[in-house]
Order: structure tokens, then C-alpha cells, then sequence
């Protein structure tokens, strides 16, 4: 039943090496939750069009649901577990603390990491590009009007630092 | 995610020599992997037939945009992202970076290629309207060597091409030559973004005293693959000014050079009368 | 002891928001239990029909896997709801595509889908019905005698003589069809199951109590053998309110079978395919006016597609019944309707539960009428809107002062409704992009009917801690809405506490009394009074015991909890719910005092109509509503605008197209929900008129944002069209047809 081999996958993950063995063809989505017991990243859709799996890789946003774990390979990957420094939350994830980003949570990793992604892109961004560059990341709670609030508000806050 | 993972075997060639001469040694078996963000959701579904991948995505060979006077070449790895970024693109070919704009959203323009957008021959991509716009070449390479294929010819029929199984697409090159075109693109979706498309065309003219010296009309998910309209292409051109009654013949030539189908996202009867109302736009913008 | 200010009204920070934006927080699947095996659940092929056989292909180790059907069963093969028609896992025939069959297991999760492929289930087939009207006509009877799970009759005044008092008769026909709930964590539980120690659920819910019940007579279980526990819930909307009883079932019977711990989590595919979606609807109008625009008669025939089994049906009808007649007085009534059984998998519970499907006809139907009687559609609704002292279509009288009239002017203000309704009629001949402006005005019960809360009895427990913590234990979840933070905030104001200090039990049946379930608008104002009472129960239990004065610091409260519980062990506080006053509801003729308190509201919508692509968008919309007292308002605003969002996706983007009773579109990328690119700027606005018997006055507002966008959309579209469009989702193809008249 079992031709092909697992494979050595070695990374960079929020700033750790880490090393595990995975199907080549396994999610990325699938080794950092289930190898790596990193479950902050979710699974909404399986198909790359919910965004609750975005991470960062190499700096860019991905769905990691469908990225190969061979890709990952020597790869920098940034999940929501990396945004915050410590104790201390990003400016993005305070903003959606006090605007009401969040509702029933699962979409905000995903959501978290693309504004963070937006932001660091195109520091001052119009609501137009917010819509745009989040137009990726579905969210069935908030209908998204406290979610451009809280990236706004972010910015602002970025703005004042 | 329903793929019996074992069975998938990715390797990654080193060079572009070593990944031909694997796709050579074995036709048809091993199939190149870009950027995954189409194969990827057939692997999720459990509906990824074949099982041995050749993973391009870091060849050098295959990224990189590339000018002479005459022509802009784009390596086949080119992202969506890519594509949006490039300040030559946005000037002179605009209506490919609408497309790139359109496809997916932010995470899917960062994996997506127009060489594996190319490949997977999906009748409802965004890009190649464009590309057939612009008159594009693809150069296909082998073991055997390279030949470049005018885009235009490389779709036979349904997710079929003209394209050996030991074959990879490298490059896609597009002359340099509609400045002062206008140029028209739109994509008819199920949303404002990341959708589908359920009609798509790509426009642009040469005007020459408010007639059409020259035009190009190309549109997706309306037949078994992106078609370019040339009847209607030659009408335009051999006529006067445009009249309602040209614009409407013009209609009538373009309802016959597309064979729309019912599926579940939308009707034949709707992709025919909206490609025909999309004419109108274009026609009525340029002239 | 209120603090001043009170906190009611405040914006407190959520009570598991930091969990939330920083990805801590523990959904089903996050969980993992040692030695964990993965479940997987085989559907039937068909529609209808009776199993002839199941084949297991060969080339699957077999004897390493947990298989589990019917015949595995402790007790009673079914999913005890209102009925018992449905069964847990089909024996001899089905009744719908994806109805479960057969149950597998094993620990490779991989090897599990590729076993789920080979089991094939052989389906002799029978003759299956898949709209409302085969059903209606019987042409196979494929539930009960006659396809109908439920019926109503709701009459009012005397509907015979009425017509001769009516000078315009205008009728009229409206469809509405299935949504998907498409919350974004699909559905997933983990059971552990034995004879000794019983059965214990961890899942994705929003009724853990209802997960409870159904799986007592399944295993034969005693109350207390049964354990069932909420994880942190990625959004439910209704979708959450029974079904997990089905995939609750299935993780325990394969765990019971097994004897270690099952994980079962769907696929976005599988979820959409095989769960429930909102009742489909066709609603028939006939409504007499005089000249001037007074109602004097009103018949309503509703009738909502089911499914195949029963589920929640009836009561889904029930509401849709009640809020047919809308927010208008009419002295003569009659609705008739029908839940009735197609082969589709059964249709359950989704935001608004009936209302958004009778509201939708009803507001789309009067703005015909309206026009049959030469009035603007807001003056004929002026002239017959509800006011205080008059009675709804369920003879319901309305106690309140309602105001209908001036929600009405405050969102034509805030939208620029009048003027923009004559600029674009104006304008919109030469124009490409047709523009239109449209309301609907309405109202939603909150609660459940009549004497439904009475029947449920809801308790609520607050204890005090050792520590000088409040600790609230309650059945009601967290799924979003902000349960955890409203909580916390009414019994922090109650005991003049900073909230910081009150935590939220998880809701777990084996520590927590049973609120009821957290559905039909009722968490904040039935459950959250209950919290207030119980708070306050506690602060009494203090006083009365002489270790705390009336006026108290919070430190000498703490101080007075640790001391009560040195003395007597433990510091607890109950209160039970008992209905208000003078409420009467005659089950039979279904008439009365439907609900305790609704919410009232005018919405309107701005859209766009591109005539070269019929694509329509909502380019803004203003959404007024009088809810009693706004608790928290990031918390309030936040549910209006996610219901007019999914309002906005029932009535333009979500087609669920069917193919012999399955959904083939199910997948994220053909069914399609609104992207952050596609909703206008929604504006949200509150008026407040204390609801007595809320915590703070509050009414329940959940689901009422659900009802009204879509007629007001609608609406919005005939005016900018002029199109006349009697059923959502109108996509483009659809308005295409209506415009010109192309077979779609």
C-alpha cells in the first residue's frame, strides 16, 4: 500500500528550527498543527478559499492547506503563534481586542496574520485596499465592519508609535 | 483532507537539466508542480489522480521577467503577485495585471503561476484572455530541446495541449506592441472577489479615425477552452464606424464563435447575452 | 449594589478575547486525546431506497478498523429530538442522500479515507420527491400518512365576511430557498464511551443539554452515565443546535464499540452535503384592502420544505407561522401552514428559525399591495403598522409602546430614502448602472413561544469562591455572540464588581444546571436575567448571613465569600426561570401572547444593478432596531451587522443547487458567501424601551437582523429594475430572466 517515503522537512518556525518527518505531499496546514502541535492555524474549507489556514511563508501569505510540506523545506514560516511577542500583542490583534474583531475566533488567526501582512505591505492602507487585501479571509460572524475598524484602528495605532 | 498520502511521491529537481531528464525518462508520469494552488484541492478532495510530482517551484530558469525592444518574457513561475508588482507589466500590458488582480485572493496570487494557470487549462482562467490578447508564445522545453508555440494554438480542446508529456512550459513572450491600444478587460464572477469567473473578456483595439484598425478579443469560461474570437476580430476591422447596427452584427458574429454550457455556477443563455453585453462595453469605450 | 456607572451599556473587553487573537483558543480538533482513533461515517448513495447489501472492498486491512452499523446499537436507533423518526444510522432503507450508514475507525487518518472509499453501500432504489408541491400532492408518501410533519391554523376576526369589506384583493406568491449555515469551524466531536463509565462528548455546539438527551436512549444510559462537554465553538447559527446530537452519536458508538477515544471532524465537503440548511419556502398572499389603504383581510398559506424526518419542522413553522403577519394590524387573519417531507437531508435550525422566510413574502408582498392601492409602500405600512393596545396576527396585544412610524423616518433620514428613491427613478432610465432604494420593517420574537420557556425551566447557578471569585454555571455557550462577556458583565453589575473577577463556567452537563439551549434570541434576555437574579440571590445569601453589609467595597466582598465558605462549605446561589405575568398562549388555536418581548426594526438597502452583467450589489444599507437596552454595544452591533451580512448572502449570493435531492455545489468555492469585498458599509442604529423582565431591559436581537435584509434588498431591486422578483437568492441569471424575459 505504502510506495513513497516520508521525508525530512527542516524550518524555521516563528523564529525556531524545527525538523519532522511528513509525507512529501502532506499540508503544511497538517505538520504544523499536527506534527508540530501548533493549532492556532485552522482548517475552515480544505480548498484555499476560507483563509483560516493563512500563514506566513518567506513572508508571504499563503492558504497553508495548499502548500506541500516539501515547500516548507528551508522555508521561514510565521504562524499566529509568532504575532505576539510574548505577553505583548501586535498592534493588529490589540485593535481587534478592543473593536470587536473577533466573534466565534476561528477565523482570526487567518485574519490576523493577512491584516498583519496588509500592513506591513502598505502601512497606511485606504478601506479599499483593506477590503481587497483581505478579501481572502472569510469571516460568517462580524460581516466584517468591526474587522476594517480594528485594521484601521491598528494603523492608527502604528502611526502614533 | 481525503488523500491516501502515501501514495503521493514529490521530488525536487535541483536543476531545470535534471527535472527534464526525469520528465524524459519517464513521459507522462512525473507531472510538474508550480506553485500548487490548483492541485493542491484536488489532493484535498481525494481527487488527485496522478501520483508523482516534480516540484519547478524554486528552478531559477523558470522566474524572472526579461525585456528587448521587441518583447517581454516572463519565466513560466512568474506569481500573480509577480505579475501586479512589475511596473512594465502595469504600463504595457495592463489588462494581464487586471487578470493577476482578479485571480483568487492575496495567499492564491503569492502560489498562483501563469505557467501552472496555463497548464491546469481550466476554460474559466483568468489570465489567458489576456495573454491571447497579446498575442503571446509559450516556449515549451524538453530533453529533446525547445520550440515556442503561439499561445493562440496551444489549447486543442477541452484540458487538451499541445504540450508532449515530457514537455515543461518555461517562458511566456509577448510582443511589445499595443501602446496606444485601448485596452478592455472584465471579469464576470459569482462575487466581487475571489470567484470563479462565468464570463471573461479581454479587449483591445488600434483606432484610427474612431474606426478599429486593429482589434483583439479573446474571453474565457464561454467554450471548452479560452478562445479567441477572430470573426469577430475581422469584422471590426473590415467595417466603418460604430454603429449600432456594427455593434449589434458584431454581437451576432461573437454568439457564434462561443459555445457556452449550463453548469452549476451559471447558464449558457447568461454567458452568451452578457459575452455579447461585454462586447458592447468594449466596442462603446474604444470607439 | 450597582457600580456607577453601571456596567450595563459599557464595551467591556471579551472574556475569551485574548485566547481568540492569539490562537490559544482550543477548538474540537485542537483537542487530542491519548491513543485517539479517527472516525468517518459512509453515506448512502441514494435518495431513497432499501439497502440491499454493503460491500467492503478487499484491499483494506479490514480487521484493523472499528465498523459500526446499525445493528451496533445499545438502545434505540434513533436521534431523539421532538420525535423519533430519525434514525442515528439507517438499518433497512434510507430516506435521503448522505444518510449515514455505515461508521469506520482507525488511527491513520490517511488509511481511514481510503477505507471510506471502499465501503460501497448497494441502494435498491425507490421513487423519491424533492419539491414542495410533489410533496404536497402526495406523489409518493415518503413520511407519516400524508408528508406532513406539522400543521397550523392561526385565525383572527372572521376572515369570510372580511373580503366583502375589501375594496382591492392583491395576491401574490414568494419562494425562498435552502442556506447553509457555513460557519467557518465545520462540525466535529470527541467521545469516549464504556459500559462503566458511560458516554462523555466533547464537541463543536451550541446545546450540550440536547446533545445530552438524544444520547440517553441510544446507549440506554442513565442521566448521570452521560457527559456531554462544549468546546470552544467556531460559529453555529443553528447549524449547531441538533445536528451535533447526530455526530455526537456516531463519535460515542464507535468509541463504545472500540473502547478507546474517537475523533470525528467533517470536511467543509461532507458538513455541506450531509448537514441540515434553512427550510425552504413558498408563502401564498392574499390580502384585502380598502381604498385608502387599511388592511382588512389577510390569508397566508406557508409552507416550508422539512427534509426527509422530522427534526425541528414543527417548530421552525411555528415561528415562520407567528411572523407572518408581521408588525401590522389586521382585523382579520388567517394563516394556514405546513412543514411536509421531501428526500432531501433533513433541514434544521439557521438565524431566525421561519421568521426570515414568512418576513420575506410578507414585506416583498406589500409593497405590491401598496403599489395596487397607489400608495408609497412606506405610507400603506404607516397606515397599518401596530401600535400599543392593538393586537398582531396571533391575537397577540401588544402592551408596549411601539413606534414603528418613527424607526420608520429615523432610517429613511439616515438613508436618504426619499430623496434618493425619486433621484433614481429619476435618473436611472439612461443610466447603465440602475440604482434602487428599498425597506422592509418588521419585527422578532424573542424567546421561545408561548409557554415554551415555562416548559424548558431554565436554571442558572453564580457561586462564590474561596478566593472571592464569582464563578456563573450555565448550559448557555459561547459561540461568538459574546455569551462569555454579557455574562460576566450582568453579574459583575449586579454584585458592583469589576467583571475581571466573574468567570464563566465551561458549559459541561456533568457541572452546570440546564439553561436551555442557546438558540431563539433568548441567552441574553431569559438566561442573562437568570444570571442577574441568581447574582443577586448570592449577594443575599451574604447579607442575610451578617458577613456583608448593603453597601459593600469589592474587597470586603471578597473578604465575605471566603469567610461564608470557611463556615459553610459552599456559596451558591440558584434561580429558576418563571414566566412574567399575565402571559397566556392558547396551544390549540395558537393565538395570544406568542413571545414575551420582540425587537422592532426598519432596514433599508441601497443597491446597484448593472444591466450589462445583471450583477446587483448592496452599496449600503442602514439597519434601525429598538431592542430594549443595548448590555454591550461592540457585542450588539456585532450581531446585527453579521446577520445583515448573511442576509445579504441569502438574498444575492447563496444558491445551494440541488441534483436529485444533493447538494453539488458544496464546496467554498461554488457556494458562495459574501468576502469582505462585497458587503456596502453596514450602519447600525438602536432605540431602547425597556423590556421589563430583561437583564437591564434587554430584548434578544440574535436573530432579527436575519429577517430583514433580503426583502429590503428585493425591494431595492424592483425599484431600481422594476423587475418584479418574487424569490431569493435572485443572482444574476435569475434577475436576467425577470429583466428580459430570456429562459434562464
Amino acid at each position: 500500500m505504502s510506495d513513497a517515503a516520508k521525508v525530512r522537512i527542516a524550518f524555521r518556525v516563528n523564529g525556531h528550527e524545527v525538523a519532522v518527518d511528513a509525507w512529501p505531499m502532506a499540508r503544511l496546514l497538517d505538520v504544523l498543527r499536527k506534527e508540530l502541535r501548533l493549532t492556532g492555524t485552522k482548517e475552515g474549507c480544505g480548498e484555499g478559499e476560507c483563509g483560516a489556514c493563512a500563514v506566513l511563508l518567506d513572508g508571504a501569505l499563503v492558504n497553508s492547506c495548499l502548500v506541500p510540506a516539501v515547500h516548507a523545506d528551508g522555508a521561514s514560516v510565521t504562524t499566529i503563534e509568532g504575532v505576539a511577542q510574548g505577553d505583548d500583542l501586535s498592534a493588529v490583534q490589540q485593535a481587534f481586542l478592543e473593536h470587536g474583531g473577533a466573534q466565534c475566533g476561528i477565523c482570526t488567526p487567518g485574519m490576523v496574520l493577512a491584516a498583519v501582512n496588509l500592513l506591513a505591505r502598505n502601512p497606511n492602507p485606504t478601506e479599499a485596499d483593506i477590503r481587497a487585501g483581505l478579501a481572502g479571509n472569510l469571516c460568517r460572524c462580524t460581516g466584517y465592519m468591526k474587522i476594517f475598524e480594528s485594521v484601521i484602528a491598528a494603523c492608527k495605532q502604528k502611526g502614533d508609535r | 483532507m481525503r488523500a491516501y498520502l502515501p501514495k503521493y511521491e514529490m521530488v525536487t529537481p535541483r536543476n531545470m537539466e535534471e527535472a527534464l531528464a526525469r520528465m524524459s525518462a519517464e513521459p507522462g508520469i512525473w507531472r510538474p508542480f508550480a506553485g500548487g494552488t490548483d492541485l493542491m484541492v484536488l489532493l484535498d478532495a481525494g481527487k488527485l489522480a496522478q501520483r508523482k510530482f516534480l516540484s519547478i517551484w524554486k528552478l531559477p530558469e523558470l522566474h524572472g521577467i526579461a525585456g528587448t525592444r521587441e518583447h517581454l518574457t516572463l519565466g513560466a513561475l512568474t506569481t500573480y503577485t509577480e505579475v501586479q508588482r512589475s511596473e512594465t507589466l502595469q504600463q504595457e500590458f495592463p489588462l494581464l495585471c487586471r487578470a493577476a488582480a482578479e485571480t483568487g485572493s492575496v495567499a492564491t496570487q503569492n502560489r498562483g503561476t501563469l505557467g501552472g494557470n496555463i497548464a491546469n487549462a481550466s476554460p474559466a482562467a483568468d489570465s489567458p484572455p489576456a495573454l491571447l490578447v497579446y498575442d503571446a508564445e509559450l516556449e515549451l522545453v524538453s530533453a529533446r530541446g525547445a520550440r515556442w508555440v503561439p499561445y493562440a494554438q496551444f489549447h486543442k480542446g477541452y484540458k487538451q495541449m499541445d504540450l508532449a508529456p515530457d514537455e515543461l512550459i518555461a517562458r511566456i513572450r509577448m510582443p511589445r506592441a499595443r501602446s496606444g491600444w485601448k485596452q478592455y478587460y472584465r471579469k464576470v464572477g459569482t462575487r466581487s472577489a475571489q470567484a470563479i469567473s462565468k464570463v471573461c473578456f479581454a479587449g483591445a483595439a488600434r483606432m484610427e479615425n474612431r474606426h478599429i484598425a486593429d482589434v483583439r478579443i479573446a474571453l474565457g469560461s464561454v467554450a471548452p477552452t479560452v478562445v479567441r474570437c477572430m470573426k469577430t476580430e475581422e469584422f471590426l476591422c473590415a467595417t466603418g464606424a460604430l454603429t449600432p447596427a456594427v455593434v449589434t452584427r458584431a454581437q451576432e458574429i461573437l454568439s457564434g464563435e462561443i459555445a457556452p454550457i449550463d453548469d452549476f455556477r451559471s447558464t449558457a443563455n447568461y454567458r452568451r447575452r452578457v459575452a455579447q453585453n461585454l462586447l458592447e462595453e468594449f466596442l462603446l469605450s474604444s470607439g | 449594589m450597582h457600580p456607577d456607572p453601571s456596567l450595563i451599556g459599557q464595551a467591556i473587553p471579551r472574556k475569551e478575547g485574548r485566547e481568540k487573537v492569539t490562537g490559544r483558543a482550543r477548538y474540537v480538533d485542537d483537542l487530542v486525546f491519548p491513543g485517539m482513533l479517527h472516525g468517518a461515517t459512509v453515506r448512502s448513495p441514494a435518495a431513497r431506497g432499501r439497502i440491499r447489501a454493503i460491500h467492503f472492498d478487499k484491499n483494506i486491512p479490514w480487521d484493523e478498523f472499528t465498523i459500526v452499523t446499525a445493528k451496533d446499537i445499545p438502545g434505540e436507533n434513533c436521534i431523539a429530538l421532538i420525535l423519533h423518526d430519525q434514525p442515528c444510522l439507517a438499518a433497512e432503507s434510507v430516506n435521503h442522500p448522505e444518510e449515514p450508514v455505515v461508521l469506520l475507525a482507525h488511527p491513520d487518518k490517511y488509511l481511514l479515507e481510503e477505507a471510506r472509499r471502499a465501503v460501497r453501500i448497494e441502494i435498491e432504489p425507490l421513487p423519491a420527491i424533492f419539491s414542495i408541491d410533489d410533496s404536497l400532492a402526495k406523489k409518493e408518501i415518503i413520511w407519516g400518512e400524508d408528508n406532513v410533519f406539522k400543521k397550523f391554523l392561526v385565525e383572527k376576526g372572521d376572515m369570510d365576511a372580511a373580503w366583502a369589506a375589501a375594496d382591492i384583493i392583491v395576491a401574490g406568491e414568494y419562494e425562498t430557498a435552502a442556506q447553509e449555515q457555513l460557519y467557518i469551524e465545520p462540525n466535529g466531536v470527541i467521545a469516549i464511551a464504556n459500559r462503566v463509565e458511560g458516554v462523555t462528548v466533547w464537541g463543536s455546539m451550541q446545546c450540550p443539554y440536547y446533545v445530552h438527551k438524544a444520547l440517553l436512549p441510544l446507549f440506554s444510559l442513565p442521566k448521570e452515565k452521560v457527559r456531554v462537554v462544549q468546546a470552544e465553538t467556531g460559529g453555529g447559527f443553528g447549524g449547531k443546535e441538533e445536528y451535533p446530537s447526530m455526530i455526537a452519536a456516531h463519535a460515542a458508538l464507535l468509541a463504545w464499540k472500540s473502547g478507546t477515544p474517537v475523533k470525528i471532524i467533517y470536511d467543509r465537503a461532507e458538513d455541506m452535503v450531509a448537514t441540515t440548511k434553512r427550510h425552504p419556502s413558498r408563502t401564498r398572499h392574499r390580502t384585502g384592502i380598502t381604498r385608502d389603504g387599511k388592511l382588512v383581510a389577510m390569508e397566508i398559506e406557508f409552507v416550508i420544505d422539512g427534509g426527509a424526518y422530522c427534526t425541528l419542522s414543527p417548530v421552525v413553522l411555528s415561528r415562520g407561522t407567528i411572523h407572518a403577519g408581521g408588525p401590522y394590524e389586521c382585523p382579520n387573519v388567517r394563516i394556514r401552514s405546513r412543514a411536509v417531507a421531501t428526500n432531501a437531508p433533513p433541514h434544521g435550525a439557521f438565524r431566525g428559525f421561519g421568521a426570515p422566510q414568512s418576513i420575506f413574502a410578507l414585506e416583498l408582498h406589500f409593497d405590491k399591495v401598496a403599489q395596487a392601492c397607489g400608495l408609497a409602500p412606506d405610507e400603506f405600512r404607516r397606515r397599518n403598522f401596530v401600535r400599543q393596545g392593538g393586537t398582531l396576527a396571533v391575537s397577540q396585544v401588544v402592551h408596549e409602546k411601539v413606534e414603528m412610524s418613527r424607526l420608520m423616518d429615523r432610517a429613511f433620514e439616515l438613508s436618504d430614502y426619499h430623496a434618493k428613491r425619486a433621484r433614481f427613478a429619476r435618473e436611472n432610465s439612461s443610466a447603465r448602472v440602475k440604482k434602487g432604494i428599498g425597506f422592509a420593517a418588521f419585527l422578532h420574537g424573542a424567546g421561545f413561544t408561548g409557554s415554551g420557556e415555562e416548559f424548558l425551566a431554565s436554571v442558572v447557578a453564580v457561586e462564590g469562591t474561596a478566593e472571592g471569585r464569582v464563578r456563573v454555571l450555565a448550559a448557555s455557550t459561547e459561540i461568538g455572540q459574546g455569551t462569555n462577556t454579557i455574562f460576566s458583565q450582568i453579574a459583575a453589575d449586579a454584585l458592583g464588581l469589576d467583571p475581571a473577577l466573574v468567570e464563566i463556567a465551561p458549559p459541561d452537563t456533568a457541572a452546570v444546571p440546564n439553561s436551555g439551549p442557546t438558540v431563539a434570541s433568548r441567552t441574553t434576555m431569559i438566561v442573562g436575567k437568570l444570571v442577574e437574579s441568581a447574582a443577586v440571590g448570592l449577594k443575599q445569601t451574604l447579607v442575610s448571613s451578617g458577613l456583608l453589609r448593603e453597601k459593600y467595597s469589592q474587597a470586603e466582598f471578597q473578604r465575605a465569600c471566603g469567610e461564608y465558605i470557611v463556615r459553610h462549605g459552599e456559596l451558591r446561589a440558584t434561580s429558576q426561570y418563571a414566566p412574567p405575568p399575565g402571559i397566556h398562549w392558547d396551544d390549540d388555536k395558537y393565538q395570544g401572547d406568542a413571545y414575551g418581548a420582540y425587537a422592532w426594526a426598519v432596514y433599508v438597502a441601497e443597491v446597484s444593478v448593472d444591466t450589462t452583467t445583471y450583477e446587483i450589489r448592496v452599496d449600503d444599507f442602514v439597519a434601525v432596531q429598538e431592542v430594549g437596552k443595548v448590555i454591550h454595544p461592540v457585542l450588539a452591533a456585532g450581531q446585527i451587522e453579521g446577520g445583515v451580512a448573511q442576509g445579504i448572502g441569502y438574498a444575492l449570493y447563496e444558491n445551494v443547487v440541488w441534483q436529485e435531492g444533493r447538494m453539488v455545489n458544496a464546496q467554498m468555492t461554488n457556494y458562495i458567501m459574501p468576502t469582505s469585498a462585497d458587503v456596502p458599509p453596514i450602519r447600525v442604529y438602536f432605540e431602547e424601551n425597556p423590556y421589563p423582565f430583561g437583564p437591564g431591559g434587554a430584548k434578544g436581537i440574535g436573530e432579527l437582523p436575519m429577517d430583514g435584509p433580503a426583502p429590503a434588498i428585493v425591494n431595492a431591486i424592483e425599484h431600481a429594475t422594476g423587475a418584479s422578483i418574487t424569490r431569493i437568492p435572485v443572482t444574476p441569471e435569475v434577475l436576467m430572466e425577470a429583466l428580459e424575459g430570456v429562459h434562464v
